[in-house]
């Protein structure tokens, strides 16, 4: 498969498996372990293959062990693949040429590569002289991006005493401090609290919109990939699952939404019928479900049709339909 | 080149700022330190009281190979104890990929990363040492033979480096290494009495199994003007290989690393 130059990253049939060694418990087992060893191939990740655009922002689903993080390990280059073909941006990720290295960053959520003990700002610093950046070019840097992130006097402090949130917005920092345009981000949310999750999100996509850089990620928390991500890869047992946006991947999994209305009158079942399904009746309170190219139409209806008090529309929750989808894939 | 150079010196500053950041550690370091040098030069005024002589040297000449033995103790306690026992943790850690994604060389960065200033007072006690034994042995210095000091230096610390490298590479397979790095600092511990003071099968294996002749007794020698040219020729040759060796298979073990993380 030629590299279109569209094709910021290039996937062709991609497969890794490791090799492990069986060994049957006690001394005999042990014996035999040592002289005739069986091994086996363990498949992380099978036969998958996508392309990735320029500027793009690609959210990885999966469950534990789906092979995400083998995945994301292989196209920044520090897992080899077992067969198959990886090409980032021209180069071949696991050859690590430093030209490569200069473009790409990775941000893991639970292991951190600021000094513990100093400030971020020695840590950035650093960074800077390994990624061959003058003072001047360093500093002016860093003032950006800590204005982007809403980092001020935090740099100075030591890194073992600022919050995880504030740890974790440095550690982007860091990370972002040589311009690379291939942001690869495993769990970069894990274990922030709410408000915090929503700081590191805007401040992706508005990195994203200001640069141009492309980003992919995994992520537990289904909401960094509803806010961030158009289009998600999904990952189940180490093979592609689903790729596309994700709007129709909920819309595939389920078409309606959820229209609850409180009304100011009490109102009988047969008047809301031919608006959608009925979900649950309740004096003032009525529930319906409204399958999603109808939307707009009934609800702009029901507003005429009705004395409203409130109304409010909602998803099924996505990380429930995407246990679905991970479900049904087991029986597929 | 200048990057690297630049990075040194600012992974040396914060290593600085990071042992001074807890200053009650760092004056227990120092105390720590103080210790080490009186045990040293307590050992050492054993030998001035014996009045033996050890193997071919006269006490004078024994006490260069202590002052080069406390020179590269001093040398591993502040360059190779702090960085090549981290490696084991960046392996267990996961961090070594932050390492292996920095666009420079991972050997120079985890072999370079730390300095602690608690091994300098020793270095240069270590140097004083071997100077004033020196001269007190009645050797005059040359430009030569200080040049021929300085290049088998740095053959026997290329040497003790490689190896301690390479077994601190081997993590990246046990992970958990044993304490290997205490074996080798009973090595280095050999080289605190002349090669000529084993007997002969030792001094055939510390010369060329186990160079530590080439750690202190040829520094020594080397200052004393006694150092044989096919000594040092051996020694560039045999520390080359080592260090050669040493890259190679730190890019054999990551090999191994890249294919089997996860």
């Amino acid at each position: 498969m030629p590299n279109n130059p569209s094709d910021l990253i290039l996937v062709d049939q991609l497969s890794k498996y490791y090799r492990v060694a069986n060994k049957q418990p006690g001394f005999k087992g042990t014996l035999k372990h040592f002289f005739d060893r069986k091994t086996y191939d363990v498949p992380a990740v099978t036969d998958i293959s996508f392309k990735i655009s320029p500027g793009e922002i690609v959210g990885f689903l999966g469950a534990n062990g789906a092979g995400k993080t083998t995945l994301l390990k292989m196209m920044c280059g520090l897992i080899h693949p077992s067969t198959g073909l990886v090409d980032v941006g021209g180069f071949s990720p696991q050859r690590r040429q430093a030209a490569f290295l200069k473009e790409i960053t990775l941000v893991m959520g639970q292991k951190q590569q600021l000094i513990w003990d100093l400030p971020p700002m020695d840590s950035l610093y650093v960074n800077a002289a390994v990624y061959g950046l003058s003072d001047y070019e360093a500093k002016v840097r860093i003032n950006e991006l800590a204005d982007m992130l809403e980092l001020g006097e935090e740099l100075t402090r030591p890194v073992r005493k600022l919050s995880l949130g504030q740890r974790m917005k440095s550690e982007i920092l860091a990370a972002l401090l040589h311009k690379p345009s291939v942001l690869f981000l495993d769990e970069p949310t894990l274990g922030l609290d709410v408000n915090a999750q929503a700081r590191v999100r805007s401040f992706l996509s508005e990195y994203n919109k200001r640069t141009g850089a492309t980003i992919l990620l995994t992520s537990h928390y289904m909401a960094d990939i509803t806010a961030l991500c158009p289009r998600v890869i999904c990952i189940h047992k180490g093979k592609l699952f689903y790729d596309g946006d994700l709007d129709s991947l909920a819309n595939s999994l389920s078409p309606s939404r959820e229209v609850k209305v409180e009304l100011k009158n009490s109102c009988s079942s047969d008047q809301f019928e031919k608006y959608g399904e009925i979900q649950d009746l309740n004096d003032r309170f009525v529930c319906l479900l409204v399958s999603r190219d109808k939307l707009t139409d009934v609800v702009s209806n029901l507003l005429t049709d009705f004395d409203i008090i409130d109304l409010e529309i909602s998803d099924p929750p996505i990380d429930q339909l995407i246990g679905k989808l991970f479900i049904k894939g087991e029986v597929n | 080149m200048n990057r690297y150079f630049k990075t040194i010196r600012l992974f040396w500053s914060t290593a600085f700022a990071s042992q001074l950041e807890y200053q009650l550690n760092f004056l227990i370091e120092l105390l720590a330190m103080l210790g080490t040098l009186l045990g040293s030069v307590f050992i050492l005024s054993l030998f001035f009281t014996g009045g033996r002589q050890l193997g071919d040297w006269t006490w004078e000449s024994a006490l260069v190979i202590q002052g080069v033995y406390t020179f590269l103790d001093g040398l591993t306690n502040a360059l190779l104890r702090p960085n090549l026992t981290e490696i084991v943790n960046y392996v267990r850690e996961g961090t070594l990929d932050y390492v292996l994604l920095k666009p420079i060389d991972s050997q120079f960065w985890l072999s370079v990363k730390k300095f602690s200033f608690a091994g300098l007072p020793e270095i240069i006690l270590g140097l004083s040492i071997v100077f004033w034994a020196a001269i007190k042995s009645g050797t005059s210095f040359s430009f030569y033979s200080l040049s021929v000091f300085i290049i088998s230096l740095s053959i026997g610390f290329v040497i003790l480096y490689s190896v301690w490298f390479l077994i601190a590479a081997s993590s990246i397979w046990f992970v958990k290494t044993w304490n290997a790095t205490e074996v080798l600092r009973a090595l280095l511990a050999a080289g605190r009495y002349p090669i000529s003071a084993y007997p002969v099968i030792l001094r055939f294996i510390f010369t060329l199994v186990l160079p530590v002749a080439f750690l202190t007794t040829f520094p020594a020698e080397a200052i004393l003007g006694e150092l044989k040219f096919n000594i040092l020729f051996l020694g560039i040759i045999l520390s080359s290989l080592f260090f050669i060796f040493s890259r190679f298979f730190w890019k054999f073990a990551l090999k191994h690393y890249t294919s089997a993380s996860s």
